[in-house]
């Protein structure tokens, strides 16, 4: 960050430190500070605390900033009451999987068409990365329609997690970002490699892996915030209230559970990803910005 | 193609150059292509058929459904059928022309909006984490949770709603917002923005600190103030940027449908809400019409290609 002191942007630097340049920065840096933070955090601190006010409190005029009263028991209903615990495991070993099949597959996938480079692979290549022209909700009916009667093998896939975890392999943004940093690897690395006799899957293993680790983790992270996120294909091919992922479970009780309970399993639903993104938001971050869109 | 490339592989400087007339160390090449070629296309198998049976077939099926009518397990071919009834119905114009103002009003206000963040952002030299953290954290919530929270507390049409009480405080008149038919759209683009606007911010910034500094330098040395300079230094300099995400964003907003289904409860007060994806929802999983359904994405998916096809030659144009 250090850098950024002197890369010249918009305004000039000396113009910033100059008497009138600098009391109009500092104004403006608190005046952004707060308002971000009442724009960003303010509704996530109304979320949580509204959760703790009673019935009555929520609905008074003007509204409390604080809970008079909290009540810890809008918590504990939605847990019980929303079984919680069960929605939560069922997203969990969504996403654990999403994870899994995207890592190998797609890695796999990626490899060969940057590295192996297999005839009509260039082809592959191409309709793969067209399918990032459909809009998904054009697909949604001709795939449910698939996931209930699979060609050939004509199983149904309804409420089984592979409705969820197949689907998600055929994620082109992940080939092309894996791809991508693939190509990057040098090809006498590559070369030396073969001379000492390694096979593909050995020199995928033991070169190109190490070398891809925070790649593997961008996708990893997308992979389980997309699972978490995913809204109506887990509702369409999750029918069964044992199967339902925690957004869709909750949508599912929203109707006659009291409000403040339903937002207080909205916060306890959010607070997964919260938490990963403050854990890896420098990952987040930079594979948002360089894997996008620098090609 | 990797067979035609291959033979110049081996005069490659550094390797030994193939003896020549020995046609049984060609055929054991020719062996070893085909090898390689497996070996390539076994680390392919499990990807390619993820897409083929989840993506590539689900493409041709949603056409070849849209002129067909399943009625008992009997399939038949209807001609355009479905679309006839599809266009027919009632909220089928309506589910246009509100995506189309959700699309509108989501490019003045979610598009705009996060650039000029960008550009406010970049020029700040403290609390920079800080707030980049806060732009991107609503982007890490379940849609479903945020949208809870604005259905149930911030658009409350009562005053104990979060939007009314400030607007009170501020002596502003009150909203009924889901309530209202003309608030609804807007309402729906807010909360939209909010929760999605952190991902462009974070493109924009990154875009912008590619920007050369001499340029600006020579802008202001010119004499052109900070508006001027944004207008031809940064606006030119990220274009690819900019008409990128609009295109992102116009296909993203025009399958509007976890907004309309958890904030107005699908179609809203007097269909204000209905989308062009709730109607294929509604279609397809209420109506037990998956062919109407099939035949409403298809329509969607030309509109949308036809956007492409302007977009790409207007970006074709500037360059």
């Amino acid at each position: 960050m250090a850098a950024d002191l002197t890369t010249r942007t918009l305004v000039s630097p000396a113009q910033l430190r100059r008497g009138r340049g600098r009391v109009l920065y500092w104004t403006v840096l608190a005046v952004v500070v707060v308002a971000f933070t009442l724009v960003f955090l303010g509704p996530l601190y109304w979320m949580v605390t509204g959760a703790l006010k009673s019935g009555q409190e929520i609905a008074q005029t003007p509204p409390s900033l604080f809970p008079r009263d909290p009540r810890p028991q809008n918590y504990v209903d939605a847990w019980t009451n929303l079984d919680l615990a069960k929605l939560l495991f069922n997203t969990f070993y969504y996403a654990t999987g999403a994870v899994l099949f995207q890592l190998v597959f797609d890695t796999a996938a990626a490899y060969a068409l940057s590295k192996l480079r297999p005839v009509l692979g260039k082809l592959i290549l191409g309709m793969m990365l067209a399918t990032l022209m459909i809009p998904a909700m054009v697909l949604i009916v001709p795939q449910y329609v698939t996931v209930i009667d699979l060609p050939i093998v004509h199983l149904n896939l309804l409420d089984s997690p592979f409705a969820i975890w197949l689907p998600l392999v055929a994620n082109a943004f992940n080939i092309f970002l894996l791809k991508r940093f693939f190509d990057s690897i040098p090809e006498d690395l590559m070369a030396a490699a073969v001379m000492d006799g390694a096979t593909p899957l050995r020199t995928l293993w033991s070169i190109v892996l190490p070398m891809s680790r925070p790649i593997l983790g961008v996708v990893a992270i997308f992979a389980v915030t997309a699972v978490w996120k995913d809204f109506l294909w887990p509702k369409l091919v999750m029918p069964s209230p044992e199967t339902r992922t925690v957004s869709v479970g909750i949508y599912a009780f929203s109707g006659g559970t009291p409000m403040n309970v339903v937002i207080a399993a909205s916060v306890i639903a959010a607070i997964p990803t919260v938490v990963l993104f403050l854990i890896f938001q420098r990952n987040i971050m930079s594979g948002l910005t360089t894997g996008g869109l620098k090609g | 193609m990797a067979l035609t490339t291959a033979p110049g592989a081996t005069h490659r400087p550094g390797r030994p150059a193939p003896p020549p007339r020995q046609t049984a160390a060609r055929r054991a090449g020719l062996g070893r292509k085909v090898r390689d070629n497996l070996t390539g296309h076994t680390f392919l198998i499990g990807a390619v058929a993820c897409f083929a049976v989840f993506s590539w077939y689900p493409m041709v099926r949603g056409v070849v459904m849209s002129f067909q009518r399943t009625r008992r397990g009997e399939t038949t071919w209807v001609g355009w059928d479905n679309y006839t009834r599809i266009i027919a119905d009632p909220s089928f114009w309506t589910a246009w022309k509100n995506t189309f103002v959700f699309t509108g009003l989501a490019l003045v206000l979610g598009y705009a909006v996060p650039f000029f963040v960008a550009i406010l952002l970049n020029e700040l030299r403290h609390a920079k984490g800080y707030l980049r953290v806060l732009v991107y954290l609503p982007v890490m919530l379940p849609p479903a949770s945020a949208l809870f929270l604005f259905k149930f507390y911030a658009y409350d049409p009562s005053e104990a709603g979060l939007f009314n009480a400030v607007l009170t405080a501020l002596g502003l008149p009150t909203s009924e917002w889901m309530q209202s038919p003309t608030m609804t759209m807007p309402a729906m683009v807010l909360a939209s923005t909010w929760m999605n606007m952190g991902g462009a911010v974070l493109i924009y910034l990154a875009a912008l600190q590619n920007i050369p500094g001499e340029l600006y330098e020579a802008a202001e040395i010119d004499g052109a103030g900070v508006w001027r300079r944004i207008v031809h230094v940064t606006i030119p300099q990220t274009r690819l940027i900019l008409a990128l995400l609009a295109m992102l964003q116009i296909v993203a907003t025009m399958q509007l449908f976890i907004e309309p289904l958890i904030l107005a409860n699908g179609a809203g007060t007097q269909d204000s809400a209905t989308s062009v994806a709730y109607l294929i929802y509604q279609h397809g999983f209420f109506q037990n019409d998956l062919n109407g359904a099939a035949a409403l994405g298809v329509i969607m998916l030309v509109v949308l290609a036809g956007f492409s096809a302007v977009y790409v030659r207007l970006t074709a144009r500037q360059d």
